[in-house]
């Protein structure tokens, strides 16, 4: 057994050797600048590379989908954040996007193509799950096999957008035992950082939406709680912080779980 | 012939009373904005039938719902006796739907047996509200008016299902006793008609009689109170759910008007070309009930306040002001207030009121986390989101307020292409040093 460093191909580069990459890996911004959520990008680019998928990433020339600004009222600043990425992706010819991100996937599928966008979006759960389905990922399921997952649905891709099911056939495959919380599903119970929550104090009220969350995350007794969003992540991480829970029970996110799993 | 003529004239009072509402409720609807194509004939049908008469949503509270869904499915089984007693009424005739032969004895038991079921569930429900503590059912939009509202509307009900039994048993006890023809058949009915066994025929027609016109007086005044009440939804929610957004959850709705600038600003020659000017300069978003949809005042009039929204709200659960339900309550309030004086003196007619502040407030449209808890929850596929959006989209557009870390997101998406303050130069140091584990 030995390590490898990986390299995470840039579409700019491939441009330049008259290459092309089949897939574009959206990173997000906090897949770029969040320190926790970093490693879920690069866990995701580690899955990518180890099933050998044609990808690539925009890297510097990546920029915000504008979905912050867009519902938090500023679609001023939305459209012109989207008209440009539309240019970048004409400029690449790009026909398939993955995002690790719910928010930048629904704003991608739903919203973009008002604006003249025409290109397939895939969210990575359902990638993963495709993969899953069609024999290309085989996920070793004696590693976390007794382990407790319970999962929280991010609101942009269960409510949001009906994928209720790719991010548990992947988790029932890493582990059998997946205990899911009271509110699951399109019950779920948003983690309190949608619509530009996530950057702002939250309004007078008697407790923080992620405390709820976490509390009731932290009922179904799961010693892992996954989640498939970077505020998700953000928010259920701080919850158990909050809670002092942060040394016994880990939050991750399906694509680390994968790499766990994948021993990669 | 005599009953012909009252009948008559109470009908055209009902209809007279009922089409000056409706005439309200048009020239409001009048003052509303475009939303979207009314498309997919076959895709709307199939929604209805699941959401509407499948009763689908309402299942989500599979109790309470299944009271509901009784009371529902009862509704539009008696509504087909309601249309043969108008036409007995005015053409003299008894029973006249009887030439249906086997399929009216089917309606006819059905509606009987639903008669009973809806006056449990109707029961039920008043039991709930008088005398359990619904948390549901409380919150600083829900006034004493609108506890008095949701009482009488169930007491009408209430009122309606006993006057039909009534109506039921007495004519049962009565074609038997006579030996007449019995048209229907009475599952319910005929069983407590033995009440009836020392009653002679007279004063069993005069009986029937009494609960004949007490039903139709009933009906006639539930179908002229509902438009004035919380409980529209009777109406409104099936025209509702046909009528619903298509589009996933997630989807916000695009601003062409928007679109048109921003295009200008990037490439101001072909923006020239392809949009005429327009003389209307429109406003940006919602500030007050005139800037709304003819969706979101649809959605407002389907509303029957019953809080499955506020209660799956996150922040309303954690207790922030946002209460989605009053969102819809205020946008029907202000209609009512504005409406009457935007008809009679032209839509720039101001009562130096709004929507925004004067009944939604600031505080409440940023707690919103636009989870959609609220229009996945509704029965009746309301959308609340969206409403919020476009309030927050006047405050951003045209006033330029908003909280101050949002300001900053704002300025550092315009700046840097992130909502945080990092430079895109940054954006690919998450890629530096991935090491991968090769197993071979």
């Amino acid at each position: 057994m030995q390590t490898k460093k990986i390299k995470v191909p840039v579409m700019a580069d491939l441009h330049n050797r008259g290459e092309k990459a089949e897939y574009l890996y959206w990173v997000g911004c906090a897949g770029a600048f969040d320190d926790r959520y970093k490693k879920v990008a690069a866990a995701f680019a580690k899955i990518l590379t180890f099933l050998d998928v044609s990808y690539a990433v925009l890297g510097k020339e990546e920029t915000c989908t504008g979905d912050p600004a867009r519902r938090a009222g500023n679609e001023m600043v939305y459209q012109m954040q989207a008209m440009q990425n539309i240019e970048t992706f004409k400029t690449y010819d790009i026909k398939k996007v993955i995002t690790i991100c719910p928010h930048c996937y629904n704003i991608f599928k739903n919203e973009y193509p008002d604006l003249g966008a025409d290109f397939e979006v895939i969210s990575y759960v359902s990638f993963l799950a495709d993969m899953m389905r069609s024999g290309q990922l085989k996920i070793d399921d004696s590693v976390l096999h007794d382990t407790i997952i319970t999962y929280h649905d991010p609101c942009y891709l269960g409510r949001g957008n009906n994928i209720y099911e790719d991010p548990r056939s992947l988790l029932r495959k890493i582990s059998p035992v997946l205990k899911e919380m009271k509110r699951n599903k399109s019950h779920a119970l948003c983690c309190g950082a949608g619509g530009a929550q996530m950057f702002k104090e939250a309004e007078k009220g008697n407790k923080e939406i992620f405390i709820e969350r976490t509390e009731e995350a932290l009922k179904t007794g799961a010693e892992i709680i996954a989640t498939a969003c970077p505020f998700c992540m953000t928010m259920i991480t701080d919850g158990l912080k909050y809670k002092n829970r942060e040394e016994e029970i880990k939050n991750l996110d399906i694509a680390e779980l994968i790499v766990k799993a994948l021993k990669i | 012939m005599q009953k012909q003529i009252i009948f008559s004239i109470v009908l055209l009072v009902t209809l007279g009373v009922f089409s000056y509402t409706t005439l309200r409720l048009v020239r409001f609807f009048m003052l509303t904005k475009p939303a979207f194509k009314v498309r997919d004939t076959g895709k709307r049908l199939k929604l209805t039938m699941k959401v509407a008469f499948g009763q689908s949503k309402i299942f989500r509270m599979p109790v309470i719902g299944f009271f509901h869904a009784l009371v529902f499915w009862g509704f539009c089984i008696i509504l087909i006796g309601s249309i043969e007693m108008v036409i007995d009424g005015l053409a003299g005739t008894e029973r006249v739907l009887k030439i249906l032969g086997g399929l009216y004895d089917i309606i006819i038991a059905s509606g009987d047996i639903f008669a009973l079921l809806v006056t449990i569930s109707i029961l039920v429900f008043l039991a709930r509200r008088l005398f359990f503590h619904i948390r549901r059912f409380e919150g600083n939009e829900m006034k004493r008016s609108s506890h008095i509202d949701a009482n009488i509307a169930l007491t009408l009900i209430l009122l309606l299902m006993i006057s039909l039994l009534g109506m039921n048993i007495t004519y049962y006890a009565y074609t038997f006793k006579s030996g007449n023809e019995l048209a229907g058949v009475f599952p319910v009915s005929s069983f407590i008609s033995a009440i009836y066994n020392s009653t002679d025929t007279g004063s069993l027609h005069n009986q029937h009689e009494i609960y004949w016109w007490s039903h139709i007086v009933l009906i006639f005044i539930f179908a002229n109170v509902l438009p004035y009440s919380k409980h529209f939804h009777v109406f409104m929610s099936v025209p509702n759910v046909y009528l619903s957004r298509l589009s996933p959850l997630g989807k916000l709705v695009n601003m062409d008007n928007v679109t048109r600038e921003v295009r200008l600003m990037m490439n101001p020659e072909t923006a020239f070309s392809a949009a005429p000017a327009e003389a209307e300069i429109e406003r940006f978003g919602v500030r007050d009930v005139e800037d709304v949809t003819w969706k979101n005042y649809l959605d407002s009039l389907s509303c029957t306040q019953c809080g499955r929204c506020t209660a799956v709200c996150p922040a309303n659960i954690t207790g922030k002001k946002l209460s989605p339900r009053k969102i819809m309550m205020d946008i029907r309030a202000r209609m009512n207030d504005k409406g009457p004086g935007m008809v009679k003196n032209g839509k720039d007619y101001d009562d130096s009121k709004s929507l925004l502040r004067d009944y939604i407030t600031e505080e409440e449209l940023w707690a919103c986390t636009t989870c959609n808890a609220c229009a996945k929850e509704c029965p009746v596929n309301i959308n609340h989101t969206e409403l919020i959006i476009d309030m927050r989209r006047y405050l951003v557009m045209e006033e330029g307020v908003a909280p101050g870390e949002v300001k900053a997101v704002f300025n550092n998406i315009e700046n840097n292409g992130a909502p945080w303050q990092y430079s895109s130069e940054d954006r690919m140091l998450w890629a530096e040093n991935i090491e991968m584990t090769v197993n071979d």
